[in-house]
């Protein structure tokens, strides 16, 4: 594709950084299109690992000794750097959690402590199930109304209706930055100024943009950012919670425990301060000193470009796609990147899948955890190919191919 | 009356049909064609007692014991998920509830179909598994 050629940066080469990509299955090349539901690890990430537990691990913040000062010194590196990758104000800023379903419930328990009965939060039709249940508990929980934005049939969210659920009731809106299941950008932008105009704050679930795009979250002026360390290209079982520091400030701990204390008697515990006061006991010490390898991976390379690559990919994956009988493509924003989710007719997305599979494609099936997006298209499910840089045209090809066999065999 | 077959022998039989494939996708091309030829379940039967819920494909499940022995018809919206229900059919139907009960299905792991009964796959069968074992217990002690 002439597109690619033009590409700053070489496809071939990000490919030999990760060695997951380099095996068969079932005796056929992977191909890996399900990047919107965890990313492969770069070499540095793999090394990074590897290195920490062979020549590092120590408990950190507590330590008199060599190791858990190095230890402590890299942990702290990491949060730096994620901080200046985010383009945050202070290191204060970066709350490390478990990823991004754990970002959220910190937020629900812990801002959500702060708001009284009657107050609104507003979360739209295309959210993943971590950014529903968390706020319904939440709403339960304290008598708070969960308002949800609905959406056109292309898959974007429907601003005047967002504009009519706003008010001085809305306390916080959390909305998705990316879609998973469509693909969908949203104007997060602009629907962070709406919100503080009734001033409401603002909660950017970005599980699937921090690996697609630049993040400034001084630009985007959002309240809360979230992700997850392994869909970034770092390992699984760490992630980030931004915070403005000031809100953070107001806000109670989350969860008890060691670490995130100033001082401890039966009769009163007092807390650490920021970041410590959101991170109860030991955490992911190796996870959180390889997200910041992850990143220092993702910053070695021109995320423009990226962008456009991944465009491109979903383009003429698309393209390529709706030349088959029967084949929907669900989801058709004009902001649109890195996802094709579908649907055929007359087939189960379990049985595309499962035949995918087994010609050595990785693809998603199901609902992909969107159970209300999935009703509102009146679908079971659909197979989503979601890409990531290292994703090439030939392996689009390969997959069409496939995808073919496959429903010749289902016919 | 006649006999039914003895379960391990069903499941060597199956064994050795799938020895003639050469690859995956000859393998599912036969639990395709299995899944098709598969005598659907009666739609009233198709109740939500019945429904198996999986996070990838639903499963309706209908036992009986007739005679002493266990009957059973299943259907799924998914039809790989079908040509396996087949393979089970095949397997458990006509057996006795004790021997339903007892019956490891090695058969599953030696064709390589492990992974549509592991919970992370969860596409209904494991439960349609566990639901025939049930309703042999049940059924057994009913007696």
């Amino acid at each position: 594709m002439s597109a690619l050629q033009n590409l700053p940066f070489n496809v071939r080469e990000i490919r030999e950084q990760f060695p997951a990509l380099r095996q068969q299955v079932y005796g056929k090349n992977l191909i890996y299109f399900d990047n919107g539901a965890t990313s492969q690890k770069p070499q540095l990430v793999l090394d990074a690992i590897n290195h920490y537990y062979s020549k590092e691990n120590a408990n950190i913040h507590r330590g008199v000794h060599y190791l858990s000062q190095r230890a402590t010194t890299e942990y702290e590196a990491a949060r730096t750097r994620i901080q200046k990758h985010l383009n945050a104000k202070s290191s204060n800023e970066i709350i490390f959690t478990k990823g991004t379903t754990d970002g959220i419930n910190l937020v629900a328990s812990s801002f959500g402590n702060m708001l009284q009965a009657g107050d609104e939060i507003i979360i739209s039709a295309m959210e993943h199930h971590s950014n529903i249940v968390p706020w319904q508990m939440l709403c339960e929980r304290k008598g708070l109304i969960l308002r949800v934005i609905p959406i056109n049939f292309e898959g974007e969210i429907l601003q005047d209706e967002y504009e009519k659920l706003l008010s001085k009731k809305t306390k916080l809106v959390a909305i998705t930055h990316i879609s998973n299941t469509l693909g969908t950008v949203n104007p997060i932008k602009e629907m962070i100024t709406k919100a503080h105009n009734v001033g409401a704050k603002f909660l950017v679930d970005g599980a699937q943009s921090i690996q697609h795009m630049s993040i400034d979250v001084r630009d985007l002026n959002c309240d809360f950012f979230v992700f997850s360390s392994h869909k970034v290209f770092g390992p699984t079982g760490i992630g980030v919670l931004y915070g403005k520091e000031d809100l953070l400030d107001q806000m109670p701990p989350y969860q008890g425990g060691g670490d995130m204390i100033a001082k401890v008697t039966f009769e009163r515990t007092t807390y650490n301060e920021l970041p410590y006061k959101f991170e109860a006991g030991t955490p992911h010490i190796a996870g959180g000193i390889c997200l910041g390898k992850a990143f220092e991976y993702i910053e070695s390379i021109d995320f423009k470009a990226v962008e456009v690559h991944e465009r491109a990919l979903a383009k003429y994956a698309s393209q390529v796609l709706e030349t088959f009988e029967g084949l929907t493509i669900i989801g058709d924003a004009k902001n649109k990147t890195s996802v094709v989710s579908f649907s055929l007719k007359g087939l189960h997305p379990f049985d595309i899948g499962t035949l995918l599979d087994k010609q050595g494609i990785a693809v998603r099936t199901g609902h992909h955890c969107t159970q209300p997006l999935m009703d509102f298209y009146k679908i079971p499910g659909t197979v989503r190919a979601s890409f990531a840089f290292y994703n090439t045209i030939e392996e689009i090809d390969a997959f069409v191919i496939a995808l073919e066999r496959s429903l010749n065999m289902l016919k | 009356m006649e006999t039914s077959m003895d379960i391990n022998k069903i499941q060597e039989e199956i064994i050795s049909e799938f020895e003639m494939f050469d690859d995956w996708m000859e393998k599912y091309e036969y639990l395709i064609e299995l899944g098709k030829d598969l005598p659907i379940i009666a739609e009233e039967l198709k109740t939500e007692d019945r429904l198996i819920e999986g996070c990838q494909s639903r499963v309706w499940l209908n036992a009986v014991l007739i005679d002493g022995e266990m009957s059973f018809s299943a259907d799924s919206d998914a039809i790989i998920t079908k040509g396996i229900i087949g393979l089970l059919i095949r397997v458990m139907n006509h057996q006795k509830p004790e021997i339903i009960a007892s019956n490891d299905l090695f058969f599953i792991k030696e064709i390589g179909l492990q992974e549509h009964l592991s919970p992370s796959r969860s596409n209904g069968l494991v439960g349609m598994v566990k639901r025939m074992k049930l309703e042999a217990i049940k059924s057994l002690n009913k007696k």
